[in-house]
């Protein structure tokens, strides 16, 4: 099948076959290695380590067949920094001790871009249901969520 | 310049907030972990395991699977020679005539992608002879069990870490109360988010080139060379980001030597990376314990006697997670002042799974069994559980009777603190259905011996630019140890931190020795080397600019990068320039700035009593857990922790908290949580579908305080501090629990099933 995308900004058009993943096709054909996945082979537990965003919602890739990004805007970690410059939310992530082995941080970045392009704020009850679809072994989850906060707030995003 | 020194001085980046080394590559998506490493040319290797936990191999067939198309080799041990892994040498990495697991290795395809390497092992035959399965560990024991490995003659593995401290008999006869339980954890696994996987193979010189994710490369290339035949000076270990470990890689296993193998039959690159149901069904799990514990106490709180009887389910070969027993025996000899102690351990081979370290090695699960029957005792003894603890705590300046010398200790200082902050008022005090506990830990902060050396070693090298590389043997999981290099060869130096490179994973042929990421020793040991470096970088540099500005050597410091006179202040020159000059000294003198170290610590291996101090400093703390339980439906919700910490000097506040709260958060589903259901030596719940990992909606308000003074012997005074917080977790909320409810759930995980349950049987 014939796919039409946007990726990162840039429009991209190739084949991909029916049952191939999103991810498969990220990974594989259009050379995105930012995205992650904790390989539960195609049952889904919702480890979010696959997130992108599709037309700016979060998506997991793994579960995503590739051709339903026909006509959409897809967007991973190496399309968030513009011109050399980190994106807010990757600035926070790294000035508020958010990583540790980095493995989830991807799709946690992405999660909460989607959350605060959302309208999203700093509430903190709601940046933990914005995120429990994604796991994360290391962190304990606090530092991400002050890297959350901390972005909401710079951004002005939310009414709280 | 003494460490004594270096703690009492003033700093510029010792102390600050620094973002981790390593995040600006990784919130980038630019970190390459074993998921993303690959190889032109690359097959995949898949394995197939044993239908069965414990038969005969009546034969084994391949010959279909080698004729499928893509399939380039065929192993079974019958086509390769490899030696045993582990300890005793009980694990062969193919196995032959038996299997004594389902996760038992019987032969491996290599096949051009993972999808045909899979239907590959469809098409092998095997013919089993299935035998009695042995999965309780205390049946194992019974006269007449079947057997494990039926050489041995019995299931009970022959190490012996038993132990005896003054006269444990005639004080349990000088206690006024005696308090006694039995305590259980369960199979865990440490499921970070990169699975385990090896990329191996052999190149035009023929070296065997393998990446993984290991976090002990020095050893890993010694025993996969052991169990390969091969000389390990021609094995390159290489590793790349590492996506979590937490324990799991700390040991050399089958697939390593399988997919080793392969490439070197192949002559061609060989992936090979558990899937995450492979993971959870064939990874190594957490040594679950069974501990039987008695303590007696005199009628004024004085623990006077500790017994703990132990039982350690091996599964089927002794892997690391046995020698957790090492670690247990420390806490049950250490753990408060408690002068006659006695402790056995039985290790016993079974059909289940075998078992690895993971964070904290044992201390979690003894601490667990432990501390909740300090909890009891003090009950018993009607005192309150702080007063308990605090009469009993450990002080600075004292051995403890396995020989562990405590120099630094706030162990009072965490326990009062932990209280004040948790609002504590005495027992059954916190409100309806909720209760407050308390927990304390102690462990190693200094490294651990627990092989012959425990050492690291590290390299200072200085460009004629300024720029600093700094490369230690050590491993970076996630921890923040480059984090901690960095600034420590920063300070030492008295160059801004931007300058300082740290070279830490990637190729451990090019760094120096390091026994490995484990035991809370990273920032101290590999800390230690690193500074050790570059003091001698920084003597070297001041020797340059004594020559060049005409003043005495030790007249002379660098200041943020600038050499400077202390009593001149005309004298004065940047480093990089005073480097430059150096390399270019007329005369033939020209010289470079390069230094190495190598630190061992100042600990002793146990002796053959046991007997010996383990570790250059220990780690203290206590936690206190606030815990609201629904009575309907017996669920846990945990409100609050307070985790206290003598981790020495706090050298980066940010990174510190971190492993806080990453450990409380591990604690957390360890005591609520995760657990691996084995039923039959086989893992019924292999998907995080199944598993229950913590999520962010686990995660209470985390209180993290430091209560540490600067230890001596650390640099910069700094303790190890990664695994603390996992170990008091479980039993504080356990004692949380008992304090809403008045009932006491004695082995983990505390489920809304078990409460609900034991809350009936008391009712009723």
């Amino acid at each position: 099948m014939r796919v039409k995308f946007e990726l990162n900004g840039s429009a991209v058009e190739l084949d991909v076959e029916p049952w191939e993943s999103l991810f498969d096709v990220l990974r594989d054909k259009l050379g995105i290695r930012s995205v992650k996945t904790a390989l539960c082979e195609g049952s889904c537990s919702a480890c979010g380590a696959c997130t992108v965003l599709m037309d700016g919602r979060p998506i997991y890739s793994v579960m995503t067949p590739a051709y339903r990004a026909d006509g959409r805007s897809i967007t991973t970690l190496e399309g968030l920094s513009r011109g050399g410059e980190p994106h807010p939310l990757q600035s926070a992530f790294v000035e508020a001790g958010a990583v540790q082995c980095g493995f989830c941080t991807p799709g946690m970045i992405l999660m909460a871009k989607a959350f605060l392009d959302g309208g999203g704020g700093p509430d903190e009850r709601e940046i933990r249901e914005a995120i429990r679809g994604n796991l994360c072994r290391c962190t304990g989850y606090v530092k991400i969520i002050d890297a959350i906060r901390v972005a909401a707030e710079g951004s002005g995003g939310g009414v709280q | 310049m003494t460490s004594v020194e270096l703690v009492r001085r003033e700093f510029s980046t010792i102390g600050s907030r620094v973002p981790k080394y390593d995040a600006l590559e990784k919130v980038a998506g630019e970190a390459r972990y074993m998921l993303d490493v690959e190889m032109p040319g690359m097959l995949h290797a898949k394995i197939l395991r044993s239908s069965y936990p414990h038969a005969r191999i009546v034969s084994v067939d391949v010959s279909g699977a080698l004729q499928m198309p893509g399939v380039v080799d065929v192993i079974t041990a019958r086509d390769v020679r490899l030696n045993n892994l582990g300890y005793l040498r009980d694990h062969p990495p193919l196995k032959w005539g038996k299997v004594r697991s389902v996760r038992d290795e019987i032969a491996a395809v290599a096949a051009v992608d993972p999808e045909r390497a899979s239907q590959a092992l469809q098409a092998i035959d095997v013919k089993y002879e299935p035998l009695p399965s042995i999965t309780d560990p205390l049946a194992a024991l019974e006269p007449g069990s079947a057997l494990v490995h039926e050489e041995l003659g019995t299931n009970r593995v022959n190490i012996d870490f038993g132990l005896s401290y003054g006269d444990p008999e005639a004080a349990f006869r000088r206690a006024d109360v005696v308090v006694e339980g039995t305590y259980r954890t369960q199979y865990v696994a440490h499921n970070p988010g990169d699975t385990m996987g090896t990329l191996a193979w052999v190149d035009a010189r023929g070296v065997l080139n393998v990446i993984t994710n290991t976090q002990t490369p020095f050893l890993y290339q010694r025993w996969l060379a052991e169990s390969l035949g091969v000389p390990a000076y021609n094995v390159r270990v290489i590793q790349p980001y590492i996506g979590g470990a937490f324990g799991r890689n700390l040991d050399v296993y089958p697939h390593d030597v399988i997919t080793a193998a392969l490439a070197m039959r192949t002559r061609r690159p060989v992936k090979l990376q558990f899937t995450r149901s492979e993971e959870l069904q064939n990874a190594p799990t957490k040594q679950p314990l069974i501990a039987r514990v008695r303590q007696g106490a005199t009628r004024d709180g004085r623990l006077v006697a500790r017994e703990v009887d132990a039982i350690l389910d091996a599964g089927a070969y002794v892997a690391w997670g046995v020698f957790d027993a090492r670690v247990m025996q420390y806490t049950v000899t250490g753990l408060y002042a408690v002068p006659a102690i006695s402790f056995r351990a039985t290790v016993v081979y079974t059909n289940n799974p075998y078992t690895a370290a993971m964070r904290s090695a044992g201390n979690s699960q003894i601490t667990f069994a432990i501390e909740s029957n300090t909890d009891e005792l003090a009950e018993r003894l009607g005192m309150d559980p702080v007063e308990f603890r605090l009469l009993n705590a450990n002080r600075p300046n004292t051995v403890t009777p396995q020989g562990a010398r405590i120099t630094t200790c706030a162990m009072p200082e965490a326990l009062r603190e932990a209280a004040k902050r948790i609002g504590w008022r005495g027992r059954h005090s916190a409100g309806p259905r909720r209760g407050i506990g308390f927990a304390c830990y102690f462990h190693v902060g200094g490294g651990a011996r627990i092989y012959e050396s425990d050492g690291c070693g590290a390299t200072v090298k200085v460009d004629d630019f300024g720029g600093v590389t700094v490369s230690v043997g050590g491993t970076e999981i996630g921890e923040g140890l480059d984090t901690g290099i960095q600034m420590i060869t920063a300070e030492a130096l008295g160059v801004p931190r931007d300058r300082v490179r740290v070279q830490i994973n990637g190729d451990a042929s090019m760094r120096l020795w390091d026994v490995g990421t484990h035991a809370s020793r990273g920032t101290f040991i590999c800390g230690n080397a690193a500074l050790g470096a570059a003091l001698d970088a920084r003597r070297q540099i001041l020797e340059g600019a004594s020559r060049i500005l005409g003043a005495p050597a030790e007249d002379l410091e660098i200041v943020d990068g600038f050499v400077r006179s202390r009593t001149d202040p005309s004298k004065g020159m940047e480093y990089d320039k005073v480097i430059r000059r150096m390399h270019f000294f007329s005369g033939a003198q020209g010289r470079v700035v390069v230094a190495s170290k190598y630190y061992e610590p100042p600990s002793e291996e146990p002796d053959e009593r046991w007997y010996g101090n383990v570790s250059a400093t220990y780690g203290f703390g206590c936690q206190a857990a606030l815990v609201e339980v629904d009575t309907e439906t017996g669920r846990v919700k945990v409100l609050k922790i307070v985790s206290a910490h003598d981790a020495g000097r706090v050298i980066n506040p940010s990174g510190f908290e971190g492993q806080i709260q990453g450990g409380v958060a591990m604690g957390i589903g360890l005591a609520l949580l995760e657990e691996l259901l084995v039923s039959e030596g086989r893992v019924v719940n292999g998907s995080f579908e199944d598993y229950r990992l913590p999520r962010v909606t686990d995660i209470p308000e985390i209180d993290v305080v430091s209560v540490g003074e600067p230890d001596p012997e650390g640099p910069f005074g700094v303790k190890g501090v990664a695994e603390g917080p996992v170990i008091p977790t479980g039993p504080a909320i356990a004692n949380a629990v008992a304090d809403a409810l008045g009932l006491r759930i004695r082995d983990l995980p505390i489920t809304p099933e078990k409460i609900w349950r034991a809350m009936r049987s008391k009712t009723q």
